[in-house]
């Protein structure tokens, strides 16, 4: 009896094990995958020229209107989520800070709303432009991601605020002031470091979203100079050069794959080197 | 000055309600949005008919939605039973056996592949599984196949459901009480029985509802699955065969949806139907995670 207590403990040990480490080995040799068929096609043609005359039949160029529309978009729906998202964030933490369970209700709904896939995003985004009358551009585009990243945004930056003890609210409340300064001054600052992870994460998500911006944003060789123009973006870009039947650009896709996945990392990372940077000054 | 204070204090105020008014109607706009584009077609056609008909001729007007469910609902079910078990006992082995030091290695790089673009995913899918799976997988079992196919699917979409399952996990295990677990210990259980009895039946729920999520996740999973999953229509219980899921449907076709009359409102019903069916599971397990949370 005792002894098959410890075969039995043995034996689930062992696969837990496995599982753990597997993991880190599947995910580990997804990266190394595609940074090793990568590397070998990418050059500095590919990350700073644009796409010359039948660049999608073997012809000279590089990705560059993907690399700058991507970041033009994401930086444009970055900033439109943060103009919903960063008030709606501090409203919960500050005015219903009293009401636990409307707080709670509301963080369900954000959850629920994280989980919906990036291509119904896509189609509303499309119904919402032909109902205001846009052409697939960067400005539906941007919508389109904003909603997309909005609710991810706050979620995460809400996190945050949570954490922040309810005296400090009492004490700047005491002190005469106002409720948008305890939100801006107090909470906004003390959960600033949080705030920056939870931008680069909505950012993050949005630079690597294919789906959303699929019938939005347009596809073109052209860096857009107008919000009404089309825009290429690099998961868009990777997508259509694989489907190509010319191996030359299959190439290419496998280096623009490595300039997302690098970019992504880059963010990743530094959003957790910003956080960690930002919360000395914080008051715990 | 007072007045410019409560002035400013005011307009912010309304701002902060605004958005938080505007993000929650986000989902209802969603569902409005997508039914208005989707009437069209549920005008003449009745809803069984489009969700089990398998006839698919969008030339004739016909949208039979049946084969576009079973292949999602399949590759998401070999996502499941792929990723389910390998997750459940890798965050046993994080929470439970190993050392902190290796839980807090995992949970940064954890949270920095949930981030990696699912299109990245789908350039492994085509690197790696599709030739695993023509070259490999499909001999094995004595058959042949060009490799893009619901298999391929439902290993690269296990693949990207690992991070984000993952995390899930180890946030229910660490929701059950410390307490319990040296309780059960104190009284002779070993680290397995442990396991066995209070931790997992004690974050049933939980790991039920991450489960769930993750399922939601994959289900609603496109680009990285239509790059590797054939994208033919099919219904076909072997998996070696291609298959076109539901994202896998609007994503590929929205180049000639104007052209055709109702396939615009076809495209958006699918839409529509993904958008319900994620919803629902979405709230139904969320809701079982903030309960297990509160306890």
């Amino acid at each position: 009896m005792n002894r098959w207590k410890i075969i039995e403990e043995w034996i689930f040990k062992i696969i837990s094990f496995i599982a753990a480490y597997s993991v880190v080995i599947i995910l580990l040799y997804l990266l190394i995958v595609v940074f090793n068929k990568g590397l070998s096609a990418l050059s500095w043609e590919i990350v700073f020229s644009l796409p010359e005359g039948g660049y999608y039949f073997g012809g000279g160029g590089g990705i560059l209107n993907a690399i700058v529309g991507s970041f033009y978009l994401s930086i444009g729906a970055t900033v439109l989520a943060v103009f919903i998202g960063l008030p709606a964030a501090l409203f919960i933490n500050v005015q219903l800070i009293r009401l636990k369970r409307t707080q709670n209700t509301i963080r369900f709904f954000l959850d629920a709303l994280w989980g919906i896939p990036s291509i119904v995003y896509g189609a509303f985004g499309f119904a919402v432009m032909l109902f205001l009358g846009l052409n697939a551009s960067l400005l539906a585009g941007i919508i389109t991601v904003a909603l997309l990243i909005t609710p991810i945004l706050v979620r995460a930056f809400d996190e945050v605020l949570k954490t922040i003890p309810v005296e400090l609210q009492e004490a700047s409340y005491s002190l005469g002031s106002t409720r948008t300064e305890t939100a801006m001054k107090v909470l906004f600052k003390q959960g600033f470091a949080g705030f920056i992870t939870a931008l680069l994460l909505a950012f993050g998500r949005g630079i690597g979203d294919a789906a959303s911006v699929l019938f939005t944003a347009g596809f073109t060789d052209n860096i857009p100079v107008a919000l009404d123009e089309p825009v290429a973006t690099l998961p868009l870009s990777i997508f259509f050069q694989l489907s190509s039947p010319i191996e030359e650009v299959r190439q290419r896709a496998y280096a623009a794959a490595v300039i997302l996945t690098v970019i992504i990392l880059i963010i990743s990372v530094s959003a957790r080197f910003l956080s960690k940077r930002y919360s000395k000054n914080i008051i715990k | 000055m007072n007045k410019k204070r409560r002035l400013t204090d005011l307009l912010v105020n309304i701002w902060m309600r605004a958005g938080l008014y505007l993000l929650l109607a986000i989902p209802v706009f969603i569902g409005i949005g997508l039914y208005w584009k989707a009437a069209p077609l549920l005008r003449h056609e009745s809803l069984v008919n489009l969700l089990f008909s398998g006839k698919w001729f969008p030339m004739k007007g016909e949208f039979g939605f049946l084969p576009f469910i079973y292949s999602s609902v399949y590759v998401t079910l070999l996502a499941f039973i792929l990723s389910a078990p390998l997750c459940l006992f890798a965050a046993i082995y994080l929470t439970q056996f190993s050392k902190q030091r290796m839980l807090n290695f995992m949970l940064p790089v954890i949270d920095i592949l949930a981030g990696i673009p699912s299109v990245v995913y789908g350039v492994w899918g085509i690197l790696v599984i599709v030739p695993l799976v023509s070259d490999k997988i499909a001999p094995f079992f004595g058959t042949t196949s060009s490799g893009y196919s619901l298999l391929a699917g439902g290993i690269v979409l296990a693949v990207m459901c690992i991070p984000y399952m993952l995390n899930m996990l180890i946030e229910v295990f660490h929701t059950i009480p410390v307490g319990m677990k040296e309780a059960s210990l104190s009284l002779g259980a070993t680290h397995w029985e442990m396991v066995k009895h209070v931790i997992i039946r004690k974050g049933f729920p939980g790991i039920i509802s991450a489960f769930g999520l993750g399922i939601a996740k994959a289900f609603g999973e496109t680009i990285a699955v239509l790059m590797v999953v054939g994208n033919t229509l099919n219904i076909t219980l072997s998996p070696f065969k291609a298959g076109y899921p539901l994202p896998a449907l609007i994503a590929n076709n929205y180049g000639e949806m104007m052209s055709i009359p109702d396939y615009d409102s076809a495209l958006m019903f699918a839409a529509l139907l993904l958008f319900v069916v994620i919803l629902i599971i979405n709230l139904f397990f969320r809701y079982f995670i903030h309960k297990t949370e509160k306890i």
